[in-house]
């Protein structure tokens, strides 16, 4: 149920600034894929594009196409309500809904996409999902109390159930772990690592090791200058970014002698 | 040394933490000490009303039986007033908050507070002149084909100033406060959640209801008893625009009166018992006040661990 994403020749704009310029790329589907760079090189703001979420934000526009298995998601008539029903995401800080209990957390998705389900079907999806994001065992036996009553990091664990739970192609995580301790970011990668078996994943993150750890490819952005665009400078298997990229820039910044 | 350099204390910044904290302590005895002289000062002029026999109290059949008329009026009219108020103003917090474009809503939200600015007296004028004409050939329309209800029971008022024609001026006056109060807790509403919800392909409207209203719940309570405080207490309005009478179950007919306008219409002719009387109706209207208030707090708490304040 996982699908691919082809993104061809596309620009993002807030208001007249082109903050992404020219970015072509190739997702796989049952992958997981890293976008790295420096702050402000337009990876998130990319990131975004790929569910429309950048529409919450006045003023941003795309040109170009992003393709879902071939499914333009900026083609006519396309819903972005839809869009993002298939296209998962994960925040970088934890935003369980505060009034909601757990197993309501999880199911909230659910509920706006298919609006009648018995208890029972709901009782076996929450804990599908919640076992899929390794959090079954430790809220088994308080899912009607407040998911904001959680740990930082069962909280995002919580979130990427929310996540999963609509049965998404594709799920994108922007810096998941940057609201963490390491043991919590530890359970987020081993859990990466098992949602690539079904899904497509792409993270955006600050800290390189975890690109190296976690992705298949990695993609490099990055920013000339400030007020200038954010552009994808190289794009390949991880090993071969982190060790032998092509670029000069991803080579320096990889190395930890950028800027 | 460095001891006496530690325990050496800075004396102006403390002076200043002193004044300070001694004068918010001030401000808060000063509130509750104005709260229990008025309370006092109700409960004691009022005993002679409460005490009195029977027949010396305005309709010469005891306290109890003159007040609860008015209190059932009082009820009447802020249940109108708030049934009313209370949908529109929330429709109009969130266009304001989520659909309307950015410079309209600046417009509009200026507009909305300006009407709360708008004198009581006005709005009773409005009521009384406009209003009431203007509204008695729906009140017709309604004693004629839901007359079968005893609240719309006929023969309709023909002046129009009815109670149900206060409590829509009533509703017309509580609609800013609720609005601007509940526009502001709308605006404060995690982005991070709204995002949330947004991610999960939810519609703007499925955002609302996911995020913004639950997270919104203790402030629109209390944006709601704040209105609700007004239209108890609203007498100006209220004593112009309603032809006041005996307690009926009809709002479309002449009849039923508020605590407050009774106390404004009869306070500057009264006295010896009758002053005492209005007083410990002025007692009842605190007392039902304090009580609504205490419900909201309740309510409010009663939803804490889900608030989204942890």
């Amino acid at each position: 149920m996982s699908k691919r994403i082809d993104v061809k020749d596309l620009n993002v704009y807030y208001g007249n600034f082109l903050a992404v310029e020219d970015v072509n790329i190739n997702i796989d589907a049952k992958s997981v894929t890293a976008f790295i760079g420096p702050s402000g090189c337009g990876k998130s703001t990319f990131l975004r594009t790929l569910n429309r979420m950048h529409e919450v934000i006045p003023g941003a526009r795309v040109e170009g196409e992003v393709l879902l298995d071939g499914d333009n998601l900026y083609g006519p008539g396309v819903d972005p309500v839809t869009v993002r029903s298939q296209i998962g995401m994960v925040f970088q800080r934890p935003n369980p809904f505060p009034t909601m209990s757990i197993r309501d957390n999880v199911l909230a998705g659910v509920k706006l996409n298919n609006k009648k389900i018995s208890k029972g079907e709901a009782d076996v999806l929450v804990e599908r999902s919640l076992q899929g994001a390794n959090l079954w065992t430790e809220v088994k036996d308080r899912l009607g109390k407040p998911g904001s009553g959680l740990s930082g990091g069962q909280q995002q664990r919580l979130c990427i159930a929310r996540a999963i739970a609509v049965e998404p192609q594709v799920i994108l995580m922007d810096e998941p772990c940057s609201a963490l301790d390491p043991i919590s970011t530890l359970a987020i990668e081993d859990l990466i690592n098992e949602l690539k078996d079904q899904y497509t994943v792409v993270i955006v993150t600050h800290n390189m090791q975890q690109a190296a750890r976690v992705s298949d490819k990695t993609a490099f952005f990055n920013i000339a200058g400030t007020g200038k665009p954010g552009k994808l400078i190289e794009f390949g298997d991880t090993p071969t970014i982190f060790s032998n990229p092509t670029e000069k820039a991803t080579e320096d910044y990889v190395s930890g002698r950028f800027g | 040394m460095t001891t006496t350099s530690l325990t050496k204390s800075r004396g102006a910044g403390h002076t200043g933490d002193k004044v300070f904290s001694a004068a918010t302590l001030a401000a808060g005895c000063l509130i509750l000490a104005v709260l229990f002289g008025v309370a006092l000062f109700l409960v004691v002029q009022a005993l002679p009303a409460l005490t009195a026999p029977a027949d010396q109290i305005q309709g010469g059949a005891g306290f109890l039986s003159y007040i609860w008329p008015l209190v059932i009026g009082t009820l009447i009219a802020a249940v109108i007033a708030l049934a009313i108020a209370t949908p529109v103003a929330i429709g109009v917090a969130l266009f304001i908050s989520h659909y309307a474009p950015r410079q309209l809503a600046a417009g509009l939200g200026y507009v909305v507070d300006l009407l709360a600015a708008i004198p009581s007296v006005i709005y009773g004028a409005w009521g009384v002149a406009f209003l009431a004409k203007e509204i008695s050939p729906a009140y017709d329309w309604l004693a004629k084909y839901v007359g079968w209800l005893p609240i719309f029971q006929g023969p309709a008022s023909a002046t129009g100033k009815t109670i149900l024609t206060a409590g829509i001026v009533l509703a017309v006056m509580v609609l800013p406060i609720i609005t601007s109060l509940t526009r502001e807790i709308f605006l404060q509403t995690p982005k991070l959640h709204e995002e949330a919800a947004l991610a999960l392909g939810a519609t703007r409207w499925e955002m609302i209801r996911m995020t913004v209203l639950p997270f919104g719940r203790p402030g629109i309570i209390s944006a709601v008893m704040l209105g609700l405080g007004r239209a108890l207490g609203e007498t100006m309005a209220v004593a112009l625009v309603l032809s006041s009478g005996a307690l009926t179950a009809s709002l479309i007919q002449t009849g039923n009166q508020t605590i407050a306008a009774e106390i404004a219409l009869n306070f500057p002719e009264a006295s010896g018992v009758k002053v005492n009387t209005l007083i410990a109706a002025g007692l009842v209207l605190f007392v039902i006040t304090l009580g609504v208030n205490m419900i909201a707090r309740w309510v409010i708490t009663r939803h804490k661990e889900f608030s989204g304040a942890n």
